[in-house]
Protein backbone atom coordinates (compact mmCIF):
# COMPACT_ATOMS: atom_id res chain seq x y z
CA UNK A 1 0.00 0.00 0.00
CA UNK A 2 1.26 3.79 -0.47
CA UNK A 3 1.29 4.29 3.25
CA UNK A 4 4.68 2.96 3.64
CA UNK A 5 6.12 5.28 1.25
CA UNK A 6 4.87 7.98 3.33
CA UNK A 7 7.83 9.91 4.86
CA UNK A 8 7.57 12.73 7.64
CA UNK A 9 8.82 15.63 5.14
CA UNK A 10 5.44 15.07 3.32
CA UNK A 11 2.51 16.35 4.12
CA UNK A 12 0.37 14.49 6.62
CA UNK A 13 -3.03 15.18 5.10
CA UNK A 14 -3.27 16.06 2.01
CA UNK A 15 -6.36 16.85 -0.58
CA UNK A 16 -6.75 17.65 -3.46
CA UNK A 17 -9.47 18.70 -5.77
CA UNK A 18 -12.35 17.49 -3.40
CA UNK A 19 -15.78 17.19 -4.80
CA UNK A 20 -18.28 16.09 -2.31
CA UNK A 21 -22.02 16.34 -3.30
CA UNK A 22 -24.96 15.30 -0.66
CA UNK A 23 -27.63 14.46 -3.73
CA UNK A 24 -27.88 17.14 -5.74
CA UNK A 25 -26.50 20.10 -3.69
CA UNK A 26 -22.46 20.46 -4.09
CA UNK A 27 -20.87 20.70 -0.93
CA UNK A 28 -17.44 20.53 -2.04
CA UNK A 29 -16.36 22.53 -5.39
CA UNK A 30 -12.44 21.29 -5.50
CA UNK A 31 -10.92 21.58 -2.12
CA UNK A 32 -7.49 21.44 -1.69
CA UNK A 33 -4.76 21.73 1.28
CA UNK A 34 -1.63 20.33 2.85
CA UNK A 35 -1.20 19.96 6.31
CA UNK A 36 2.70 19.43 7.01
CA UNK A 37 3.16 17.34 10.29
CA UNK A 38 3.23 19.34 13.55
CA UNK A 39 0.76 22.29 12.02
CA UNK A 40 -2.05 23.64 13.48
CA UNK A 41 -4.96 24.81 10.44
CA UNK A 42 -7.35 26.45 10.85
CA UNK A 43 -10.63 26.56 8.29
CA UNK A 44 -12.72 29.33 8.73
CA UNK A 45 -15.68 30.55 6.96
CA UNK A 46 -19.76 31.19 6.99
CA UNK A 47 -21.73 28.86 7.72
CA UNK A 48 -22.91 26.14 5.11
CA UNK A 49 -19.82 26.68 3.07
CA UNK A 50 -18.49 23.03 3.64
CA UNK A 51 -15.79 23.56 5.99
CA UNK A 52 -17.27 20.65 8.54
CA UNK A 53 -18.16 18.95 5.28
CA UNK A 54 -14.12 18.88 4.34
CA UNK A 55 -13.01 17.63 7.72
CA UNK A 56 -15.34 14.68 8.23
CA UNK A 57 -14.05 13.71 4.98
CA UNK A 58 -10.51 13.41 6.37
CA UNK A 59 -11.70 10.89 8.34
CA UNK A 60 -13.77 9.00 6.49
CA UNK A 61 -17.48 9.84 8.02
CA UNK A 62 -18.50 11.42 4.71
CA UNK A 63 -17.35 9.51 1.43
CA UNK A 64 -15.84 11.99 -1.75
CA UNK A 65 -17.35 11.89 -4.76
CA UNK A 66 -13.88 12.84 -6.65
CA UNK A 67 -10.62 14.17 -5.93
CA UNK A 68 -8.10 12.49 -3.57
CA UNK A 69 -7.59 12.90 0.70
CA UNK A 70 -4.78 11.21 1.89
CA UNK A 71 -3.43 10.76 5.34
CA UNK A 72 0.28 10.01 5.73
CA UNK A 73 0.06 8.24 2.25
CA UNK A 74 -2.88 6.02 2.85
CA UNK A 75 -6.29 7.24 -0.05
CA UNK A 76 -8.88 7.97 2.26
CA UNK A 77 -11.32 7.49 -0.98
CA UNK A 78 -9.92 4.28 -2.05
CA UNK A 79 -12.89 1.57 -1.77
CA UNK A 80 -10.76 -0.84 -0.42
CA UNK A 81 -9.58 1.76 2.35
CA UNK A 82 -9.60 -0.31 6.09
CA UNK A 83 -11.18 2.82 7.77
CA UNK A 84 -10.28 1.07 10.67
CA UNK A 85 -6.76 1.98 10.13
CA UNK A 86 -7.36 5.08 9.27
CA UNK A 87 -9.49 6.07 12.11
CA UNK A 88 -6.80 4.99 14.34
CA UNK A 89 -4.37 7.78 12.89
CA UNK A 90 -7.26 10.14 13.25
CA UNK A 91 -8.62 11.53 16.70
CA UNK A 92 -11.99 13.58 15.52
CA UNK A 93 -13.85 16.03 18.21
CA UNK A 94 -16.98 16.93 17.67
CA UNK A 95 -19.58 20.15 18.28
CA UNK A 96 -21.80 18.25 20.67
CA UNK A 97 -18.99 16.50 22.17
CA UNK A 98 -20.72 13.10 21.74
CA UNK A 99 -19.42 11.36 24.68
CA UNK A 100 -21.01 7.66 25.46
CA UNK A 101 -23.72 8.96 28.46
CA UNK A 102 -23.71 5.32 29.80
CA UNK A 103 -20.44 5.63 30.90
CA UNK A 104 -18.08 7.88 32.76
CA UNK A 105 -15.39 9.74 32.19
CA UNK A 106 -12.73 7.60 32.51
CA UNK A 107 -14.19 4.62 30.64
CA UNK A 108 -15.58 6.70 28.04
CA UNK A 109 -11.47 7.45 27.40
CA UNK A 110 -10.64 3.67 27.88
CA UNK A 111 -13.01 2.12 25.59
CA UNK A 112 -11.47 2.38 22.60
CA UNK A 113 -7.59 1.75 23.23
CA UNK A 114 -8.83 -1.34 25.60
CA UNK A 115 -11.05 -2.65 22.82
CA UNK A 116 -10.48 -1.41 19.53
CA UNK A 117 -6.31 -1.41 20.32
CA UNK A 118 -6.81 -4.80 22.66
CA UNK A 119 -4.35 -2.75 25.20
CA UNK A 120 -3.71 -4.07 28.35
CA UNK A 121 -6.15 -1.95 30.78
CA UNK A 122 -3.84 -0.78 33.80
CA UNK A 123 -1.42 0.20 31.37
CA UNK A 124 -4.91 2.20 29.26
CA UNK A 125 -6.36 3.28 32.55
CA UNK A 126 -2.76 4.95 33.83
CA UNK A 127 -2.77 6.65 30.62
CA UNK A 128 -6.41 7.93 30.74
CA UNK A 129 -5.49 9.50 33.69
CA UNK A 130 -2.65 11.07 32.87
CA UNK A 131 -5.08 12.58 30.08
CA UNK A 132 -7.67 13.35 32.76
CA UNK A 133 -4.99 15.77 34.22
CA UNK A 134 -3.60 17.16 31.09
CA UNK A 135 -7.29 18.41 30.07
CA UNK A 136 -7.24 19.74 34.02
CA UNK A 137 -10.26 17.52 34.99
CA UNK A 138 -8.49 15.81 38.28
CA UNK A 139 -11.55 14.14 40.71
CA UNK A 140 -13.75 14.00 37.27
CA UNK A 141 -12.82 10.48 36.50
CA UNK A 142 -15.96 8.95 37.71
CA UNK A 143 -18.27 11.60 36.75
CA UNK A 144 -20.71 10.74 34.09
CA UNK A 145 -21.17 13.05 31.10
CA UNK A 146 -24.83 13.87 32.30
CA UNK A 147 -23.00 15.64 35.53
CA UNK A 148 -20.52 17.33 33.31
CA UNK A 149 -20.35 20.96 31.73
CA UNK A 150 -20.40 21.20 28.25
CA UNK A 151 -16.59 22.17 28.30
CA UNK A 152 -16.14 19.82 30.99
CA UNK A 153 -17.44 17.23 28.61
CA UNK A 154 -15.62 18.18 26.08
CA UNK A 155 -11.97 18.07 27.22
CA UNK A 156 -13.33 14.71 28.20
CA UNK A 157 -14.13 14.03 24.59
CA UNK A 158 -10.50 15.57 23.80
CA UNK A 159 -8.96 13.41 26.31
CA UNK A 160 -10.73 10.14 24.48
CA UNK A 161 -9.42 10.96 21.00
CA UNK A 162 -5.73 11.49 22.09
CA UNK A 163 -5.92 8.15 24.45
CA UNK A 164 -5.84 6.47 20.71
CA UNK A 165 -2.57 8.13 20.05
CA UNK A 166 -3.71 9.79 16.75
CA UNK A 167 -0.95 11.94 14.95
CA UNK A 168 -3.90 14.04 13.48
CA UNK A 169 -6.92 15.52 15.41
CA UNK A 170 -9.59 17.04 14.23
CA UNK A 171 -11.54 19.31 15.48
CA UNK A 172 -14.79 20.52 14.37
CA UNK A 173 -16.57 23.68 15.79
CA UNK A 174 -15.79 22.10 19.42
CA UNK A 175 -16.66 25.69 21.21
CA UNK A 176 -19.62 26.15 19.20
CA UNK A 177 -21.83 24.76 21.37
CA UNK A 178 -20.49 26.22 24.87
CA UNK A 179 -20.46 29.61 27.16
CA UNK A 180 -18.08 31.92 26.24
CA UNK A 181 -16.71 31.38 29.63
CA UNK A 182 -15.73 27.67 29.44
CA UNK A 183 -14.83 28.35 25.92
CA UNK A 184 -11.51 29.35 27.32
CA UNK A 185 -10.61 26.32 29.22
CA UNK A 186 -11.17 23.94 25.59
CA UNK A 187 -9.35 26.38 23.44
CA UNK A 188 -6.35 26.34 26.26
CA UNK A 189 -5.99 22.46 25.65
CA UNK A 190 -6.33 22.56 22.08
CA UNK A 191 -3.18 25.04 22.07
CA UNK A 192 -1.13 22.97 24.89
CA UNK A 193 -1.85 20.07 22.19
CA UNK A 194 -0.95 22.31 19.34
CA UNK A 195 2.12 23.41 20.89
CA UNK A 196 3.08 20.13 21.89
CA UNK A 197 3.19 19.69 17.74
CA UNK A 198 -0.01 17.84 17.61
CA UNK A 199 -1.14 17.95 13.93
CA UNK A 200 -4.41 19.63 14.43
CA UNK A 201 -7.12 20.79 11.99
CA UNK A 202 -9.39 22.90 13.56
CA UNK A 203 -13.08 24.48 11.90
CA UNK A 204 -13.81 27.18 14.08
CA UNK A 205 -15.23 30.89 14.28
CA UNK A 206 -12.44 32.04 17.05
CA UNK A 207 -10.46 34.53 14.91
CA UNK A 208 -8.30 35.24 18.38
CA UNK A 209 -7.52 31.96 19.02
CA UNK A 210 -7.26 31.22 15.35
CA UNK A 211 -5.06 34.22 14.59
CA UNK A 212 -2.41 32.90 17.86
CA UNK A 213 -2.24 29.59 17.30
CA UNK A 214 -2.32 28.97 13.51
CA UNK A 215 0.61 27.95 11.24
CA UNK A 216 -2.37 28.78 8.28
CA UNK A 217 -5.81 29.50 7.97
CA UNK A 218 -7.73 28.38 4.87
CA UNK A 219 -10.96 30.67 4.47
CA UNK A 220 -13.65 28.71 2.32
CA UNK A 221 -17.18 30.42 0.91
CA UNK A 222 -19.40 28.05 -0.76
CA UNK A 223 -17.28 24.85 -1.40
CA UNK A 224 -13.86 26.08 -2.35
CA UNK A 225 -11.05 27.36 -0.34
CA UNK A 226 -10.73 31.40 -1.52
CA UNK A 227 -7.53 32.14 0.52
CA UNK A 228 -5.25 30.59 2.66
CA UNK A 229 -1.95 31.91 4.33
CA UNK A 230 -0.43 32.40 7.48
CA UNK A 231 -2.47 35.00 10.41
CA UNK A 232 -0.09 37.35 10.19
CA UNK A 233 -0.67 38.05 6.54
CA UNK A 234 -4.20 36.53 6.64
CA UNK A 235 -5.61 39.01 8.84
CA UNK A 236 -3.84 42.19 8.06
CA UNK A 237 -3.81 41.70 4.11
CA UNK A 238 -6.65 39.72 2.96
CA UNK A 239 -7.00 39.68 -0.66
CA UNK A 240 -10.03 37.98 -1.88
CA UNK A 241 -13.26 40.82 -1.47
CA UNK A 242 -15.26 37.91 0.11
CA UNK A 243 -12.38 37.21 2.69
CA UNK A 244 -12.53 41.36 3.46
CA UNK A 245 -15.98 40.86 4.06
CA UNK A 246 -16.70 37.93 6.05
CA UNK A 247 -13.47 39.10 8.23
CA UNK A 248 -15.26 42.61 8.41
CA UNK A 249 -17.96 41.25 10.05
CA UNK A 250 -16.51 39.47 12.11
CA UNK A 251 -13.56 40.92 13.44
CA UNK B 1 -49.31 24.06 -3.74
CA UNK B 2 -48.93 23.83 -0.24
CA UNK B 3 -46.20 26.07 0.84
CA UNK B 4 -43.75 23.62 2.64
CA UNK B 5 -42.17 25.14 6.13
CA UNK B 6 -39.05 23.76 7.15
CA UNK B 7 -39.54 22.24 10.79
CA UNK B 8 -43.02 21.75 10.35
CA UNK B 9 -43.78 19.65 7.59
CA UNK B 10 -39.93 19.13 6.13
CA UNK B 11 -37.20 18.38 7.88
CA UNK B 12 -35.83 21.08 9.42
CA UNK B 13 -32.59 22.88 8.35
CA UNK B 14 -30.80 22.47 11.78
CA UNK B 15 -31.75 19.98 14.89
CA UNK B 16 -32.77 22.56 17.17
CA UNK B 17 -36.05 22.47 16.06
CA UNK B 18 -38.19 23.48 18.61
CA UNK B 19 -41.23 22.36 16.74
CA UNK B 20 -40.59 18.45 15.59
CA UNK B 21 -41.83 17.95 12.28
CA UNK B 22 -44.73 15.52 11.87
CA UNK B 23 -42.93 11.81 11.41
CA UNK B 24 -46.20 9.21 11.96
CA UNK B 25 -43.31 6.68 13.25
CA UNK B 26 -41.13 9.66 15.36
CA UNK B 27 -42.47 11.19 18.75
CA UNK B 28 -45.56 12.26 17.11
CA UNK B 29 -46.54 9.01 16.59
CA UNK B 30 -49.67 6.73 17.95
CA UNK B 31 -49.45 5.87 21.26
CA UNK B 32 -47.40 2.35 21.21
CA UNK B 33 -48.18 1.77 24.84
CA UNK B 34 -51.53 2.45 24.60
CA UNK B 35 -52.70 -0.37 26.39
CA UNK B 36 -50.64 -0.12 29.80
CA UNK B 37 -51.52 3.51 29.64
CA UNK B 38 -55.33 2.85 29.93
CA UNK B 39 -54.78 -0.27 32.35
CA UNK B 40 -52.39 2.03 34.16
CA UNK B 41 -54.63 4.75 34.98
CA UNK B 42 -57.48 3.20 36.41
CA UNK B 43 -57.35 3.92 40.57
CA UNK B 44 -55.73 0.93 42.87
CA UNK B 45 -58.70 0.49 44.14
CA UNK B 46 -60.03 -0.89 40.64
CA UNK B 47 -59.41 -4.60 40.89
CA UNK B 48 -61.36 -4.66 44.54
CA UNK B 49 -64.22 -2.95 42.69
CA UNK B 50 -64.19 -5.29 40.11
CA UNK B 51 -63.97 -8.26 41.98
CA UNK B 52 -66.80 -7.02 44.70
CA UNK B 53 -69.31 -6.06 41.57
CA UNK B 54 -68.63 -9.32 39.87
CA UNK B 55 -69.29 -11.18 43.32
CA UNK B 56 -72.06 -9.13 44.39
CA UNK B 57 -74.20 -9.06 41.35
CA UNK B 58 -75.44 -12.93 41.97
CA UNK B 59 -76.12 -11.77 45.55
CA UNK B 60 -78.52 -9.09 44.09
CA UNK B 61 -79.94 -11.39 41.66
CA UNK B 62 -80.42 -13.86 44.71
CA UNK B 63 -83.73 -12.43 45.64
CA UNK B 64 -85.56 -13.17 42.21
CA UNK B 65 -83.83 -16.49 41.17
CA UNK B 66 -82.72 -19.15 43.41
CA UNK B 67 -80.51 -20.25 40.87
CA UNK B 68 -77.76 -17.43 41.09
CA UNK B 69 -76.83 -18.37 44.43
CA UNK B 70 -75.93 -21.76 42.86
CA UNK B 71 -74.29 -20.45 40.65
CA UNK B 72 -71.96 -18.57 42.95
CA UNK B 73 -71.51 -21.78 44.94
CA UNK B 74 -70.44 -23.77 41.83
CA UNK B 75 -68.09 -20.87 41.26
CA UNK B 76 -66.48 -20.89 44.71
CA UNK B 77 -65.99 -24.90 44.44
CA UNK B 78 -64.72 -24.54 40.77
CA UNK B 79 -61.91 -21.65 41.76
CA UNK B 80 -59.08 -22.94 42.91
CA UNK B 81 -59.10 -25.57 39.68
CA UNK B 82 -59.82 -22.78 37.40
CA UNK B 83 -56.45 -21.04 38.74
CA UNK B 84 -54.55 -23.91 39.26
CA UNK B 85 -54.88 -26.40 36.08
CA UNK B 86 -56.39 -23.16 33.73
CA UNK B 87 -54.94 -19.67 34.28
CA UNK B 88 -51.40 -20.95 35.55
CA UNK B 89 -51.42 -22.44 32.08
CA UNK B 90 -52.28 -19.50 30.61
CA UNK B 91 -48.99 -18.05 32.55
CA UNK B 92 -47.05 -20.82 30.95
CA UNK B 93 -47.76 -20.38 27.52
CA UNK B 94 -47.34 -16.89 28.01
CA UNK B 95 -44.00 -17.14 29.56
CA UNK B 96 -42.86 -19.57 26.69
CA UNK B 97 -44.16 -17.73 24.06
CA UNK B 98 -42.41 -14.27 25.13
CA UNK B 99 -39.00 -16.15 25.57
CA UNK B 100 -39.22 -17.37 21.78
CA UNK B 101 -40.80 -13.85 20.59
CA UNK B 102 -38.06 -12.15 22.23
CA UNK B 103 -35.21 -14.36 20.97
CA UNK B 104 -36.16 -14.29 17.50
CA UNK B 105 -38.15 -10.81 17.91
CA UNK B 106 -34.29 -9.09 18.89
CA UNK B 107 -32.34 -10.88 15.97
CA UNK B 108 -35.11 -9.86 13.65
CA UNK B 109 -34.73 -6.18 14.90
CA UNK B 110 -30.99 -6.24 14.45
CA UNK B 111 -31.73 -7.66 11.23
CA UNK B 112 -33.42 -4.53 10.08
CA UNK B 113 -30.93 -2.41 10.50
CA UNK B 114 -28.47 -4.74 9.03
CA UNK B 115 -26.32 -2.97 6.53
CA UNK B 116 -26.87 -5.81 4.15
CA UNK B 117 -30.10 -4.78 2.15
CA UNK B 118 -30.77 -9.11 1.62
CA UNK B 119 -31.43 -9.11 5.58
CA UNK B 120 -32.43 -5.70 5.86
CA UNK B 121 -35.50 -6.33 3.30
CA UNK B 122 -35.57 -10.06 4.64
CA UNK B 123 -36.00 -8.81 8.76
CA UNK B 124 -39.05 -6.15 7.37
CA UNK B 125 -40.69 -8.48 5.77
CA UNK B 126 -41.04 -10.78 7.85
CA UNK B 127 -41.53 -8.50 10.76
CA UNK B 128 -44.26 -6.50 8.93
CA UNK B 129 -45.88 -10.08 7.90
CA UNK B 130 -46.61 -11.37 10.97
CA UNK B 131 -46.82 -7.66 13.03
CA UNK B 132 -49.86 -7.27 10.84
CA UNK B 133 -51.79 -10.51 10.44
CA UNK B 134 -54.57 -11.82 12.51
CA UNK B 135 -53.17 -13.76 15.34
CA UNK B 136 -55.89 -16.32 14.95
CA UNK B 137 -54.96 -17.05 11.50
CA UNK B 138 -51.47 -17.49 12.52
CA UNK B 139 -52.51 -20.21 15.54
CA UNK B 140 -54.65 -22.17 12.87
CA UNK B 141 -51.49 -21.98 10.52
CA UNK B 142 -49.67 -23.37 13.23
CA UNK B 143 -51.33 -25.66 14.94
CA UNK B 144 -52.32 -26.85 11.25
CA UNK B 145 -48.94 -26.67 9.45
CA UNK B 146 -46.90 -28.56 12.52
CA UNK B 147 -46.87 -32.23 12.58
CA UNK B 148 -48.31 -33.83 16.01
CA UNK B 149 -44.80 -35.62 16.52
CA UNK B 150 -41.12 -35.39 15.24
CA UNK B 151 -39.76 -38.37 14.62
CA UNK B 152 -35.83 -38.63 14.62
CA UNK B 153 -34.67 -41.86 13.79
CA UNK B 154 -36.76 -44.04 16.07
CA UNK B 155 -37.17 -41.39 18.84
CA UNK B 156 -40.60 -40.06 18.55
CA UNK B 157 -41.03 -36.29 20.35
CA UNK B 158 -44.99 -35.70 20.47
CA UNK B 159 -45.54 -31.86 19.68
CA UNK B 160 -48.26 -31.00 22.00
CA UNK B 161 -51.15 -28.57 20.78
CA UNK B 162 -49.99 -25.83 23.20
CA UNK B 163 -46.69 -25.90 22.13
CA UNK B 164 -48.27 -25.25 18.78
CA UNK B 165 -49.80 -22.86 20.23
CA UNK B 166 -46.68 -21.42 21.93
CA UNK B 167 -45.14 -20.79 18.78
CA UNK B 168 -48.43 -19.88 16.87
CA UNK B 169 -48.40 -16.83 19.68
CA UNK B 170 -44.99 -16.18 20.01
CA UNK B 171 -44.55 -14.86 15.90
CA UNK B 172 -46.39 -11.58 16.61
CA UNK B 173 -45.13 -10.94 19.27
CA UNK B 174 -41.67 -11.58 17.73
CA UNK B 175 -42.43 -9.22 15.11
CA UNK B 176 -43.55 -6.56 17.22
CA UNK B 177 -40.53 -7.08 19.36
CA UNK B 178 -38.44 -6.72 16.10
CA UNK B 179 -40.12 -3.32 15.74
CA UNK B 180 -39.24 -2.32 19.59
CA UNK B 181 -35.61 -2.87 18.85
CA UNK B 182 -35.52 -1.14 15.52
CA UNK B 183 -37.30 1.69 16.88
CA UNK B 184 -34.75 1.42 20.34
CA UNK B 185 -31.78 1.75 18.15
CA UNK B 186 -32.70 3.91 15.33
CA UNK B 187 -33.64 6.55 18.69
CA UNK B 188 -30.01 6.65 19.90
CA UNK B 189 -28.77 9.88 17.44
CA UNK B 190 -26.67 9.46 14.57
CA UNK B 191 -23.74 11.23 16.51
CA UNK B 192 -23.36 8.29 18.79
CA UNK B 193 -22.99 6.34 16.00
CA UNK B 194 -20.46 8.63 14.01
CA UNK B 195 -18.19 9.11 17.74
CA UNK B 196 -17.86 5.51 17.93
CA UNK B 197 -16.70 5.11 14.27
CA UNK B 198 -14.50 8.07 14.65
CA UNK B 199 -12.78 6.14 17.61
CA UNK B 200 -12.48 2.87 14.93
CA UNK B 201 -15.25 0.74 16.55
CA UNK B 202 -16.13 -1.66 14.26
CA UNK B 203 -20.19 -1.38 13.50
CA UNK B 204 -20.49 -4.85 16.14
CA UNK B 205 -18.63 -3.43 18.52
CA UNK B 206 -20.47 0.17 18.13
CA UNK B 207 -23.97 -2.15 18.31
CA UNK B 208 -23.12 -3.73 21.39
CA UNK B 209 -21.33 -1.69 23.09
CA UNK B 210 -22.31 1.81 22.33
CA UNK B 211 -25.91 1.80 20.90
CA UNK B 212 -28.02 -1.20 22.22
CA UNK B 213 -26.59 -0.64 26.22
CA UNK B 214 -27.83 2.69 25.81
CA UNK B 215 -31.48 2.25 24.85
CA UNK B 216 -32.06 -1.29 26.50
CA UNK B 217 -33.87 0.72 29.21
CA UNK B 218 -36.02 1.77 26.41
CA UNK B 219 -37.12 -0.84 25.39
CA UNK B 220 -38.25 -2.62 28.73
CA UNK B 221 -41.47 -0.40 28.71
CA UNK B 222 -42.95 -1.37 25.61
CA UNK B 223 -41.89 -4.90 25.66
CA UNK B 224 -43.88 -5.40 28.92
CA UNK B 225 -46.77 -3.53 27.17
CA UNK B 226 -46.42 -6.27 24.34
CA UNK B 227 -45.76 -9.07 27.07
CA UNK B 228 -50.00 -7.85 28.80
CA UNK B 229 -51.21 -7.82 25.13
CA UNK B 230 -49.99 -11.50 24.57
CA UNK B 231 -51.18 -13.00 28.41
CA UNK B 232 -54.61 -11.43 27.25
CA UNK B 233 -54.19 -12.95 23.83
CA UNK B 234 -53.45 -16.74 25.18
CA UNK B 235 -57.52 -17.45 25.81
CA UNK B 236 -57.21 -17.76 21.70
CA UNK B 237 -55.61 -21.24 22.04
CA UNK B 238 -58.89 -22.65 23.77
CA UNK B 239 -60.06 -22.67 20.24
CA UNK B 240 -57.55 -24.59 19.61
CA UNK B 241 -58.50 -27.23 22.00
CA UNK B 242 -55.12 -26.37 24.73
CA UNK B 243 -56.55 -26.80 28.24
CA UNK B 244 -55.96 -23.49 29.49
CA UNK B 245 -58.62 -21.38 31.80
CA UNK B 246 -61.22 -20.51 29.04
CA UNK B 247 -61.57 -23.93 28.20
CA UNK B 248 -61.68 -25.12 31.87
CA UNK B 249 -63.98 -22.47 32.54
CA UNK B 250 -66.58 -24.07 29.38
CA UNK B 251 -65.89 -27.60 30.65
CA UNK B 252 -66.68 -26.69 34.44
CA UNK B 253 -69.47 -24.80 33.16
CA UNK B 254 -70.68 -27.97 31.29
CA UNK B 255 -70.03 -30.07 34.46
CA UNK B 256 -72.26 -27.90 36.22
CA UNK B 257 -75.44 -28.92 33.73
CA UNK B 258 -74.90 -26.25 31.91
CA UNK B 259 -77.36 -23.79 33.59
CA UNK B 260 -77.42 -20.03 32.05
CA UNK B 261 -77.23 -18.58 35.45
CA UNK B 262 -73.37 -19.55 34.91
CA UNK B 263 -72.08 -18.22 32.30
CA UNK B 264 -71.76 -14.27 33.79
CA UNK B 265 -70.23 -15.66 36.98
CA UNK B 266 -68.22 -17.74 35.14
CA UNK B 267 -66.82 -15.60 32.50
CA UNK B 268 -66.57 -12.37 34.54
CA UNK B 269 -64.32 -14.55 37.02
CA UNK B 270 -62.21 -15.26 33.70
CA UNK B 271 -61.75 -11.42 33.19
CA UNK B 272 -61.37 -10.45 36.54
CA UNK B 273 -58.14 -12.91 36.75
CA UNK B 274 -56.42 -11.49 33.75
CA UNK B 275 -57.09 -7.82 34.77
CA UNK B 276 -55.70 -8.48 38.62
CA UNK B 277 -52.61 -10.32 36.59
CA UNK B 278 -52.20 -7.46 33.49
CA UNK B 279 -52.91 -4.66 35.84
CA UNK B 280 -49.89 -4.88 38.08
CA UNK B 281 -47.76 -5.15 34.76
CA UNK B 282 -49.68 -2.41 33.27
CA UNK B 283 -48.68 0.15 36.37
CA UNK B 284 -44.73 -1.09 36.47
CA UNK B 285 -44.65 -0.49 32.62
CA UNK B 286 -45.97 3.14 32.74
CA UNK B 287 -43.76 3.78 36.05
CA UNK B 288 -40.63 2.65 34.52
CA UNK B 289 -41.49 4.84 31.23
CA UNK B 290 -41.67 7.74 33.50
CA UNK B 291 -38.37 6.90 34.73
CA UNK B 292 -36.57 5.81 31.90
CA UNK B 293 -38.10 8.80 30.11
CA UNK B 294 -35.86 11.49 31.89
CA UNK B 295 -32.87 10.09 31.34
CA UNK B 296 -32.42 10.83 27.04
Amino acid sequence: MAESNWTPDQPMVSAKDVHKSFGSLEVLKGVSMDVMKGECVCVIGPSGSGKSTFIRCINGLNDIQSGSITVEGQEVNDPKLDKLSLRKKVGMVFQQYNLFPHKNAIENIMMAPVLVLKEDKDEVEARARELIRKVRLEGKEEAYPGELSGGQQQRVAIARSLAMRPDVMLFDEVTAALDPETVKEVLTTIRDLAEEGMTCILVTHEMGFAREVANQIYFTDRGVIVEHGPPATFFKEAKDPRTKEFLSQIL
Amino acid sequence: MIRRIPGLDTKAATDLAVLHPFDPNGSTAPDGLLVSRWMAKLPLWTPLALAALIFAWPMAALAQNFTYGDAFDTLLRWMPFLIKSGFLFNVLISFFAMLIGTLLGTALGLGQISLNPVVRWFAWAVTQTFRNSPWLVLLFIVLLAFPFEIVIGTVIIPVPDWMKAVVGLSLPVMANISEIVRGAVISVPTAQWEASESLAFSRTQTLWRIILPQCFKRMIPPWMNWYAILTMATPLCSLLGVEELLTLTRQAMEGADNHPELLVPFYSFALLIFFLYCYPIARLTIRLERRFMVKL
